[in-house]
């Protein structure tokens, strides 16, 4: 019983329950859901599809995660994705005869040094002005669409260059799509940054308290100004992997509201959007979890412009789930609890929550 | 900082209403500049097309400013504007309700969608960002679950009112639309400046935990705040169906972000405990006045509005911040 509680209680089990329950009722009401099989040497399959799509969300989500845990929040990642794929179109040239313009290598190190320039104004303006996190990402939110129109010249860059088709597509002998093993090589990459030396509890601390953090003697400006550039250069990567998968740039379309999407995800993955304890697992997972409702629905046959009505539902019953208080109300109507000083405790979260 | 110390020039910058002045004049500046530029800038009904234009912004506006005020947000504004227009046209063509009947059910229903998100926000403790994001996919969503062509408005009394003009001088008029935004805006002004139940969502901004112990019943004043907020929304997504006398699941996308840096140009901290109305108007209408250039010069491109927008609200922002140091920095020399 103790043991059930251990694990019903650890804030990764969530993610992981609502995950495992969307995937049942897949293996139910879906045959073949978890078939995959190998034509040519690729594998092929829903999971497969699943995880390729999901792949540029936990791109993005990673960098979603440190800015939160920082206790800010990054809204413009889909604005700058449109800048990052308006670039990289751009450089390559929409050359009908399948040439590059510039060499494909240089025109991702283009498209990605910019990316970083946003990252790291949206930084400077949270870092080292202060400004409120979601005000200061608001400014690139408005302004990145204008941005990369002006980059494209207000047309849609079609690349007939094939090799930038394999980034989301699958490099031919691979067996399986690149996004996934771009996904996992930056994950196990950061996991490993962030576990192996002492940056994720940097981050952790100046998300619980910038200032103790400072008088402890972390760089708190450095550290908070390089999330923001990792979190620009997240959104340059999914920029670019979003026009492969069109093969074009479209400034209008390209990334749009997927910032809401890697907020979800982060906060399904048990992090809290004040900042402080973060879970890069849980992020992924969440990230996941949304593209895997997401395929059922549209297996279900939900048209994509129906599909927010069921997100929002089970997004309000996972948060509701994590909730403290929602844990209070139930244990109240079972008569199992007695929580008498109800309302000093309530006054001593808010206090914390305000400080 | 380097805040003069002389006394004068301190006392403007810290006065309640710097960045308000700042506002208007800049204001006033584009539109000056606007009539040495353009000849049409000269007739009146250019300045009257801004209020006609912007008339939902302007409401929606005024309901995000009660949200920012006690330190919330609400992103599901947009969304409802557009599932009200939906359900207004849907109530009025399928089941051919009378006018009336369906005004009052499409503000219930915003006023009750902002009930919701609040008791979910309040009651459970819930992130409103993350409550409001779920809010605007849901209001987003069912707008398309309803209908996923355009419903067109033929309701005569709609139409009535859709066309009315209401002659100020001479040849200017306004419409329907833009009179229901500056009486929303008015009311909105004094509730919040005159009353109890006004000056309370000032002190919730300002501190919850202080407003508690004053014996402010704070949530109640949480969960209201949402429910303006939705209800002006509602009340835009009416206005909005005047001007567009159509039902459409993309109707008013990111509304919710024009409102909130509408807002924020106009003065109000994001913190919360910091809003002016009348500033909010100003915001609106810069914007407009920005819009407006790019109509009238022609070779503009539209997205220069976004990206003159941006500047505008990083200079605002960049400001606003600065006084606000300056402020602290010399509460702590004192």
């Amino acid at each position: 019983m103790n043991q059930l509680k251990k694990i019903t209680s650890n804030t990764l089990f969530l993610p992981f329950f609502s995950l495992a329950i969307l995937l049942l009722f897949n293996a139910f009401y879906m045959p073949g859901f978890f078939h995959i099989e190998i034509i040519e040497g690729q594998f092929f399959g829903r999971i497969i599809d699943i995880l390729n799509r999901s792949s540029i969300l936990i791109i993005l989500s990673l960098g979603m995660t440190l800015v939160i845990a920082t206790g800010g929040i990054d809204i413009s990642q889909g604005s700058v994705m449109a800048i990052s794929s308006a670039v990289c179109c751009y450089l390559i040239g929409g050359d009908g005869g399948g040439k590059a313009e510039v060499p494909l290598v240089i025109a991702i190190i283009g498209a990605l040094f910019v990316c970083a320039i946003c990252g790291a104004w949206n930084g400077f303006l949270v870092s080292k002005l202060k400004i409120q996190a979601m005000v200061a990402t608001l400014i690139l939110l408005t302004a990145g669409r204008g941005i990369a129109m002006l980059v494209t010249s207000g047309q849609n860059i079609t690349v007939y260059y094939k090799p930038f088709a394999y980034l989301a597509g699958t490099i031919p002998g691979s067996a399986l799509p690149t996004t996934i093993f771009i996904a996992a090589g930056m994950t196990l990459l950061l996991y490993i940054i962030l576990k192996k030396t002492a940056l994720g509890l940097f981050i952790e601390s100046i998300g619980i308290n910038a200032n103790a953090s400072r008088y402890a003697g972390i760089p708190v400006l450095k550290i908070v100004f390089l999330c923001y550039i990792f979190s620009g250069i997240c959104a340059g990567i999914a920029g670019i992997l979003d026009a492969s998968l069109i093969r074009a740039a479209d400034p209008n379309n390209a990334g749009m509201n997927m910032e809401m999407d890697a907020i979800l995800s982060v906060a399904l993955g048990g992090t809290l959007l004040s900042g402080g304890r973060f879970y890069l697992g849980g992020s992924i997972i969440g990230a996941i979890t949304i593209q895997t409702l997401t395929t059922t629905l549209y297996a279900l046959g939900v048209s994509s412009e129906q599909l927010p009505v069921y997100k929002a539902i089970v997004v309000i019953l996972i948060c509701l789930l994590q909730s403290e208080r929602f844990h209070k109300t139930i244990s109240r109507f079972t008569g199992s609890s007695t929580d008498g000083r109800k309302t000093g405790d309530v006054i001593a979260k808010e206090g914390g929550d305000v400080a | 900082m380097n805040i003069p110390k002389d006394g004068k020039l301190l006392r403007i910058i810290n006065s309640r209403f710097f960045s308000f002045t700042v506002t208007v004049i800049l204001f006033v500046v584009l539109y000056i500049v606007g009539m040495i530029n353009y000849e049409g800038f000269l007739n009146p009904q250019v300045f009257f097309n801004l209020l006609i234009d912007n008339a939902a912004l302007i409401i929606a506006t005024v309901g995000i400013s009660f949200v920012l005020l006690t330190g919330g947000i609400d992103i599901s504004i947009g969304a409802v504007v557009a599932l009200t227009c939906m359900v207004t046209a849907t109530l009025l063509e399928k089941y051919a309700l009378p006018a009336g009947v369906v005004m009052f059910l499409g503000l219930l229903l915003g006023t009750s969608f902002g009930l919701v998100q609040g008791y979910l926000i309040t009651e459970f403790n819930m992130q409103p960002f993350i409550v409001t994001l779920a809010g605007q996919f849901f209001a987003r969503g069912l707008t398309a679950v309803i209908s996923r062509d355009t419903i067109n408005i033929s309701n005569p009394t709609y139409k009535a009112i859709a066309s009315a003009r209401f002659y100020i001088f001479g040849d200017s008029f306004i419409s329907a639309g833009a009179i229901i935004a500056i009486i929303t805006l008015l009311i909105g002004s004094i509730l919040l400046k005159y009353t109890r139940f006004g000056r309370s969502f000032y002190a919730l901004g300002g501190s919850e935990i202080s407003s508690n112990l004053m014996g402010l019943p704070t949530h109640r004043i949480k969960i209201t705040s949402y429910m303006v907020c939705g209800f002006c929304s509602s009340l835009a997504g009416l206005v909005y169906s005047f001007v567009m006398l159509s039902g459409y699941p993309l109707h008013a996308i990111a509304m919710e972000m024009d409102a909130i840096s509408s807002s924020v140009i106009g003065g109000t901290l994001l913190s919360g405990g910091v809003c002016y109305l009348p500033g909010t108007l100003l915001g609106v209408l810069i914007q407009g006045v920005i819009q407006t250039f790019i109509t009238f010069d022609g070779t503009l491109s539209a997205w220069w509005t976004r990206i003159v927008m941006a500047a505008l609200l990083c200079v605002f922002i960049v400001m606003q911040t600065l006084i606000l140091q300056g402020k602290k920095n010399m509460i702590a020399k004192k």
